[in-house]
């Protein structure tokens, strides 16, 4: 039973490599769905199985079995295996539960301050520009979408590639990522491996909005450009900060640039594969975790005379 | 772009983008000359139509030049209350987790690829 719910706790760690390949070979908005789709169950099959875990060793003490109206000791592997469990899965599910709190109220907060100080004042259409000698360029979604744009980011791009950017901002909130990204935040809380996906789920929102915007203005190559340049142009304004440890692979901007400019729909093969994949991960996450879930629940059953075992 | 494609495009569209081409000028300009910025694709009495539109809202601000005007982005409350707004975002280290930032911060080799991927024509 204990090796059942081991299986939810686990299956996290083979995601981060699964979501790189379905970047790789699915459409964007299909990638996005399917890796954001499969974290958020995983996220949750994994805190339900430490929930189980912590459940089973409580009803192990006597004063939990007594509120549990248990006749019988409760039947589980030796507490040598369920106490620790239990002991670890109080530890976990109160980080998690910190960290997730702290998360969504510091975010919350930010983003109401975003959306009350963007909806003052007339604007011109959706652009909110602000002056600062820093490129950057964000959506803010909301009622009605805002795109947020520096003045150094307006600076360093010339008119059509403003238009590329707009287009890219506006597919992002039309697209309501920020939904992807706010669930793949709040399952990066709940397991430590599902960190490593939030930046796949990230990459994948910016390619949905690169294609959109690409498909809008007709124009791969002008995207690819925009945020080209764009990115260089943040990168001499920090160039003093401290470079990060090299990484394996290209980062993030060189892989949108590239995917836009090899034409995109290319590597579509074996798409299929990981997609269902994918979809196995979820499924069997959520069987392992209601079937332990469910022997449990037997068990208690039994250990309240309910049943015979 | 073209002609067509721009008469279909929300008027919010249009005023953003002329907005953006005041901003990014830094100079008051003519409508003659926000049509060059914007790249083409407007015609110079739509641009005359939007930037006096923006004047009415009070977001632009003009002043006489030969028989036009000039204009230029309004840096008033709205500008503060946003650079405000930026602060705080700013304050959070991880802010890009709910905001979709146009990019990310680039790696060490990062540079390099992009000069090599844009290489051919235009840098």
């Amino acid at each position: 039973m204990t090796a059942l719910l081991l299986l939810p706790l686990l299956l996290p760690f083979a995601l981060p490599a699964l979501a790189r390949r379905a970047l790789d070979r699915l459409a964007p908005v299909a990638a996005l769905w399917a890796v954001t789709a499969c974290a958020v169950v995983l996220a949750g099959c994994s805190l339900g199985a430490l929930g189980v875990l912590l459940l089973t060793g409580l009803l192990k003490l006597p004063l939990f079995a007594a509120l549990g109206e248990l006749i019988h000791p409760l039947r589980t592997a030796s507490d040598l295996v369920v106490l620790p469990a239990a002991a670890v899965s109080v530890g976990a599910l109160a980080v998690c539960a910190s960290t997730l709190a702290r998360s969504v109220l510091r975010q919350a907060r930010a983003f109401r301050v975003a959306r009350t100080e963007a909806g003052r004042g007339p604007a011109a259409g959706d652009l909110c520009v602000v002056d600062s000698v820093r490129p950057d360029a964000y959506a803010l979604p909301g009622r009605p979408h805002r795109i947020v744009v520096t003045t150094a980011m307006l600076r360093c791009l010339d008119g059509p590639e403003r238009e590329a950017l707009f287009a890219h901002e506006r597919a992002h909130n039309e697209g309501g990522h920020h939904y992807f990204l706010a669930a793949a935040e709040l399952a990066a809380h709940c397991h430590p491996a599902l960190r490593a996906v939030r930046e796949s789920i990230r990459l994948a929102a910016e390619r949905a909005a690169d294609e959109a915007a690409a498909a809008r203005v007709g124009d791969r190559r002008l995207i690819a450009r925009a945020i080209a340049r764009a990115a260089l142009a943040a990168q001499d304004d920090h160039s003093e900060r401290p470079a990060f440890a090299a990484a394996a692979t290209a980062g993030p901007v060189p892989q949108r640039v590239r995917a836009l400019l090899t034409g995109g729909r290319a590597p579509r093969r074996a798409g299929r594969p990981i997609a269902a994949l994918l979809l196995v991960c979820a499924a069997v996450s959520c069987v392992a975790s209601v079937a332990g879930l469910a022997d449990v629940h037997h068990r208690v059953e039994v250990a309240q005379g309910d049943q015979s075992p | 772009m073209t002609d067509a494609r721009d008469a279909r495009r929300p008027a919010g569209e249009l005023e953003a983008s002329v907005m953006a081409a005041l901003w990014a000028a830094g100079t008051p300009r003519t409508p003659g000359q926000v049509q060059l910025g914007l790249g083409g694709g407007l015609a110079r009495t739509t641009v005359t139509t939007i930037l006096t539109r923006l004047h009415d809202k009070g977001v632009v601000d003009r002043r006489r030049q030969g028989r036009g005007y000039a204009y230029f982005p309004v840096q008033d409350a709205q500008g503060l209350t946003a650079r405000r707004m930026h602060t705080e975002l700013d304050r959070d280290s991880d802010r890009e987790t709910v905001l979709a930032r146009f990019v990310a911060q680039l790696g060490p080799d990062d540079e390099r690829i992009l000069r090599d991927l844009l290489e051919p024509g235009d840098q």
